[in-house]
């Protein structure tokens, strides 16, 4: 395995570039979790040509909805969701300037074009792994929609979050390229 | 006739569901990591070394291994000697579900309305149950909280009687196929063949949480759950779908008699937590 390489957040296009699929990454900065009730809201304040509660720009979001913190801790247990049902409302944030997805699972060719098209970044993180991943983010707060519980949008400061670029801006998708060299 | 008080119920309910999210069951640990040995992918190794890592956080700190803690299913099996007194038995389960959601730091994933509202009922239930009368004074519970990402990869069909052992493991292996990344590979297949078309989902269901690496009593089933194994296996995708030789670290069959027109197949996909716990009052 190669080395890990070190990203901070925000992201734009000259550091999306060079990210290639199969890179293992550690992010440190700012990201959101935002899943499906909150990309809905998200959508539709896009499609009213309204204002949204977190700008969108050099961002990445991280498909996720954390457990409550126990006392003492930063954040509770928090893994990557299956990506795919955000699908239709991501190409209305890559066009708004979105530049990263932490989450798992197949994208739909309509995001992906999105992505070559504004520069943007997919990466995985391993589902499931939720304490672990939990322990590298060191701030947690709820930036808007409290109302939807564990579907709230939280900003998190994390620092070396293991991820792996698996769709990169040019379109090179690990999903499609790795699991045929191990078909038998 | 022995008497069983619903609050026992609500304790043992609430115990189980704490335990389920925080412990990994040591078959299913035992299994991750001979995954480990037989990986080849690096990439694969590099999921799996995470996965068994982070199951160790998880019973260490008591803190759930999946932030998808689950709908809570309870299966329970009333002796029909026991008389239950002090409350419902429905809301005992509920209000032991409730408490250890909200004592237990667990995450809140149910919503009132599947369609329109879809608000959060903010205490993780109603859970979802089944019941079954049995001989004997005791009561038996098995709960599993089950995380949606592989509960949305399942599927059922009802196959002609005529597609036999053949179209089984054709429709088994397409299901994770399609699946690919998105159930949190490696897997572990639920599959029910026969009874009815909802009877059929239930056994899968129920099915996924045997011991692990133990095969169905009827060496008929045993072989067909090998060779589905193997044919997963074989599709490449791998830990968390990024490639390599471990998909899935079990199948698991459970088949009922049917009707002579039909063969239904249900196939209930798990996440590599397979979380679930038992206990007897």
């Amino acid at each position: 395995m190669k080395k890990a390489i070190k990203i901070t957040t925000p992201l734009d296009e000259e550091k999306v570039i060079q990210l290639k699929a199969g890179d293992l990454v550690k992010i440190t900065g700012n990201i959101y979790a935002v899943r499906d009730a909150a990309h809905k809201r998200i959508f539709e304040l896009i499609m009213k040509g309204q204002k949204l509660p977190i700008q969108i720009k050099g961002q990445i979001i991280f498909y996720a909805g954390p457990t409550p913190a126990k006392p003492g801790y930063p954040c509770g247990s928090v893994g990557p969701t299956t990506s795919y049902r955000m699908d239709p409302y991501t190409p209305s944030l890559l066009e708004r300037g979105l530049k990263g997805m932490i989450g798992k699972g197949f994208r739909s060719k309509e995001v992906i074009d999105s992505m070559k098209k504004n520069k943007a970044v997919y990466f995985a993180a391993v589902g499931g792994a939720a304490a672990l991943i939990a322990r590298r983010v060191k701030k947690s707060e709820v930036i808007a929609y409290e109302d939807l519980g564990a579907e709230a949008v939280f900003r998190f400061y994390v620092e070396d979050f293991p991820a792996i670029v698996v769709i990169d801006s040019a379109g090179n998708n690990l999903y499609e390229t790795e699991p045929p060299k191990y078909k038998k | 006739m022995t008497e069983i008080k619903a609050n026992q119920i609500k304790n043992k309910v609430k115990e189980l569901f704490l335990k389920a999210n925080f412990y990994i069951n040591p078959d299913l640990m035992q299994r991750l990591k001979k995954a480990l040995e037989e990986e080849t992918s690096p990439i694969g190794k590099y999921v799996l070394k995470m996965i068994i890592e982070n199951n160790k956080i998880a019973s260490r700190e008591e803190v759930p291994i999946c932030q998808d803690t689950g709908l809570a299913v309870v299966f329970v099996e009333v002796g029909q000697e026991v008389h239950l007194v002090g409350g419902d038995f429905t809301e005992a389960i509920n209000q032991g579900v409730k408490e250890a959601y909200q004592e237990g730091y667990l995450r809140k994933s149910v919503v009132d309305d599947p369609v329109f509202e879809r608000k959060n009922t903010k205490t993780n239930t109603p859970a979802i149950i089944y019941t079954d009368i049995v001989p004997g004074d005791k009561i038996k519970l098995l709960v599993t909280p089950k995380g949606f990402g592989s509960e949305n990869m399942s599927t059922i069909a009802m196959l002609k009687p005529a597609d036999g052992e053949e179209g089984i493991v054709d429709f088994v292996v397409e299901t994770v196929k399609k699946a690919g990344p998105n159930p949190c590979p490696p897997t572990i297949i639920g599959v029910g063949i026969g009874g009815t078309i909802d009877k059929a989902m239930v056994i899968a269901k129920k099915a996924i949480i045997r011991k692990i690496g133990q095969s169905n009593k009827n060496s008929k089933y045993a072989t067909l759950e090998n060779e589905i194994l193997t044919k997963i296996n074989n599709l490449g995708i791998g830990p968390a779908g990024l490639g390599g030789n471990i998909t899935c670290l079990a199948v698991h069959i459970d088949y009922l008699p049917t009707h002579i027109a039909g063969m239904p197949v249900a196939v209930n996909v798990c996440c590599h937590a397979a979380r679930h716990a038992e206990g007897i009052l």
